[in-house]
C-alpha cells in the first residue's frame, strides 16, 4: 500500500493523539487501557493490520481532540512497549514520544489470583509492581502473585 | 536495625532485620517462660481471626500477656458475621482505634497488606489464606539457630512443597543465610519452578529428590510438613506417598547425631510418636519458641513506638 492509498483510508487528524506501532491485533486493548468505550464522544480511528516497514504488521489508533497524558501513555507500554505517541496540533506533530513503563500499575489490571483480597469489594484499587520490563513481569502488591503472560486478559 | 511498622511478608526482611528479631527473642525467652516483665503494660493487642487457629492465636495472646499487656479478640464466628456486612478495611479502621496493634488471620491472600494500609496501628500477619505467615518463618529460624545452626546449614524440606507456602517463605529466608536446601516431595507436590529459580538466582544450592532415605544421613535439619489427603484424587496414591515420608525410629538409624526434626504442627502421622522421646525431636520446643519470637515482634512494633 502506498501513501496515496493510506490517505484514502483515514484522513490525518487536526488535533489529538496518534498512537503508532501498536503490535498487530492490540488496538482494541489499547482503547480499553485508555478507558475509551462506546460512550466516548471523541472521534476515534482504529487501523488494524496495517503494513509496517518495522514489524510487518501493526495497528494504529487515532484519538481526535484529546492529548494523552503521560501516565495514560505509559500504561500502554504493558501491551505495546514499542508504541510511539504523536501529539498533533493544527495538523502538525508537535511532540513525539515513546512509551516508558511505570514502576507501578494502579487500577489497570486485576490480579489473576481469585483468592486475592484485591478481587473483592474492598475500597482499594489493584496495584501491581513492575518486576521486569522486558519481558514484562508484574507482581501484585497484595498477594505477591506474579503475572507474566496474557497480560491483556487481566485488563479491568 | 528494625524500622518496620508492620510485619506482613518475609520478602521484606533483610538478614540483619531477621537477626535483630532473633536476638531480641533470645533475650526475652526467660520472660516467655514466666519471668516478670511489664514492657507493654497498659497496651492492648487486638486479635482478629477470621479463620480458625488455635496455636497461633494462643501464642500471640501468651506473648502479649507475658509482656504485661492485654488482648482482645474477635473469634471466627464474629469475624465471619462481620465480614458479611462490612469491608475488611472498615473493620480494621474501627478496631485499630481500640488497640495498640492488630494481629490478623484472614482467608483472602493479601488481606494483611490491605489491613496495613488502613490501620492506624501496627499490623502483624498471622496467615492470609494460602499466602504468608511470617511469624511462623521467624520462629522456625529461631528454632534452627537455637537447636542447630543457621550458618553452613544443610536442611531438607519434606512433604507438600507445592501448596505449603510456609515452606516457600522459609526457603527464601534460609537463602539469606546461604543454606544448602534439599527439597523432598512426591512428584506431584514439588516446589514451584519460579521459587526454585528465585532461590538458584540468589546463589542458593538447591537439590531435589523424591526419596527421603537419600538425604536423612546428610542433613542437620529435617523440616517435615503435612501432606494433605485432599491433594490426591486417588486415596491409594495418598496412602503410598504418606507412608514413604513417615518418620519412625527406624528411619533415623544412620542419621547425624545432631540432626533435628522440625514440624510446624499439627502433625497427623508424618512423625511416629516413638520419635518424640529422641533428642532429634524439637517440634514441641519449636512451637514454644513462637512465644519469645512474637514477644520480640510486639515489643519492637508497639514498645519502640512508645519510647
Amino acid at each position: 500500500m502506498n501513501d496515496g492509498e493510506m490517505k484514502l483510508r483515514v484522513t490525518p487528524i487536526g488535533n489529538g493523539t496518534v498512537i503508532d506501532h501498536i503490535p498487530a491485533g492490540q488496538a482494541l486493548n489499547v482503547l480499553k487501557i485508555l478507558g475509551i468505550d462506546r460512550t466516548t464522544e471523541a472521534t476515534i480511528s482504529v487501523l488494524m493490520n496495517v503494513a509496517s516497514r518495522r514489524s510487518g504488521r501493526k495497528d494504529i489508533v487515532k484519538v481526535e481532540d484529546r492529548e494523552l497524558r503521560e501516565e495514560e501513555v505509559n500504561r500502554i507500554s504493558l501491551i505495546a512497549p514499542g508504541a510511539t505517541i504523536n501529539i498533533i496540533r493544527d495538523r502538525k506533530v508537535v511532540e513525539k514520544r515513546t512509551v516508558d513503563m511505570p514502576d507501578q500499575i494502579v487500577g489497570v489490571l486485576r490480579c489473576p489470583n481469585p483468592s486475592c483480597i484485591s478481587n473483592t469489594n474492598e475500597p482499594i484499587r489493584s496495584q501491581l509492581l513492575v518486576k521486569s520490563k522486558n519481558p514484562v513481569i508484574l507482581r501484585c502488591v497484595y498477594c505477591e502473585q506474579t503475572i507474566a503472560e496474557k497480560i491483556a486478559d487481566y485488563l479491568i | 536495625m528494625f524500622a518496620k511498622r508492620h510485619v506482613i511478608s518475609m520478602r521484606e526482611f533483610s538478614r540483619e532485620e531477621i537477626d535483630s528479631v532473633l536476638d531480641l527473642a533470645e533475650s526475652l525467652e526467660p520472660y516467655a517462660r514466666g519471668g516478670r516483665c511489664e514492657a507493654l503494660r497498659g497496651n492492648i493487642l487486638a486479635l482478629l481471626f477470621f479463620e480458625p487457629s488455635t496455636r497461633t492465636r494462643l501464642s500471640f495472646e501468651t506473648a502479649m500477656m507475658r509482656l504485661g499487656g492485654k488482648t482482645l479478640s474477635l473469634g471466627p464466628a464474629e469475624g465471619s458475621a462481620m465480614a458479611k456486612g462490612e469491608s475488611l478495611a472498615d473493620t480494621i479502621r474501627v478496631i485499630g482505634a481500640y488497640a495498640d496493634a492488630l494481629v490478623i488471620r484472614h482467608p483472602k491472600e493479601g488481606s494483611a497488606r490491605l489491613a496495613s494500609e488502613f490501620s492506624p496501628v501496627p499490623v502483624l500477619n498471622a496467615g492470609d489464606g494460602a499466602g504468608h505467615h511470617p511469624t511462623q518463618t521467624l520462629l522456625d529460624l529461631y528454632t534452627i539457630r537455637k537447636e542447630s545452626r543457621l550458618d553452613d546449614l544443610k536442611i531438607a524440606l519434606v512433604g507438600d512443597l507445592k501448596y505449603g507456602r510456609t515452606v516457600h517463605s522459609l526457603a527464601y529466608a534460609l537463602a539469606l543465610y546461604g543454606a544448602e536446601i534439599t527439597l523432598v516431595s512426591p512428584p506431584t507436590l514439588e516446589m514451584p519452578d519460579r521459587i526454585k529459580a528465585d532461590l538458584a538466582g540468589n546463589g542458593t544450592i538447591v537439590r531435589e529428590t523424591h526419596a527421603l532415605d537419600d538425604v536423612l544421613r546428610e542433613v542437620d535439619v529435617l523440616y517435615i510438613t503435612r501432606i494433605q489427603k485432599e491433594r490426591f484424587p486417588d486415596p491409594y496414591e495418598y496412602q503410598k506417598v504418606a507412608k514413604s515420608y513417615r518418620i519412625g525410629a527406624d528411619s533415623l538409624e544412620g542419621a547425624r547425631d545432631r540432626l533435628i526434626i522440625m514440624h510446624p504442627l499439627p502433625r497427623v502421622d508424618e512423625i511416629a510418636p516413638e520419635v518424640d522421646g529422641t533428642h532429634h525431636a524439637v517440634y514441641f520446643r519449636q512451637s514454644f519458641y513462637g512465644v519469645p519470637v512474637r514477644m520480640a515482634l510486639l515489643k519492637m512494633l508497639i514498645g519502640d513506638r512508645l519510647e
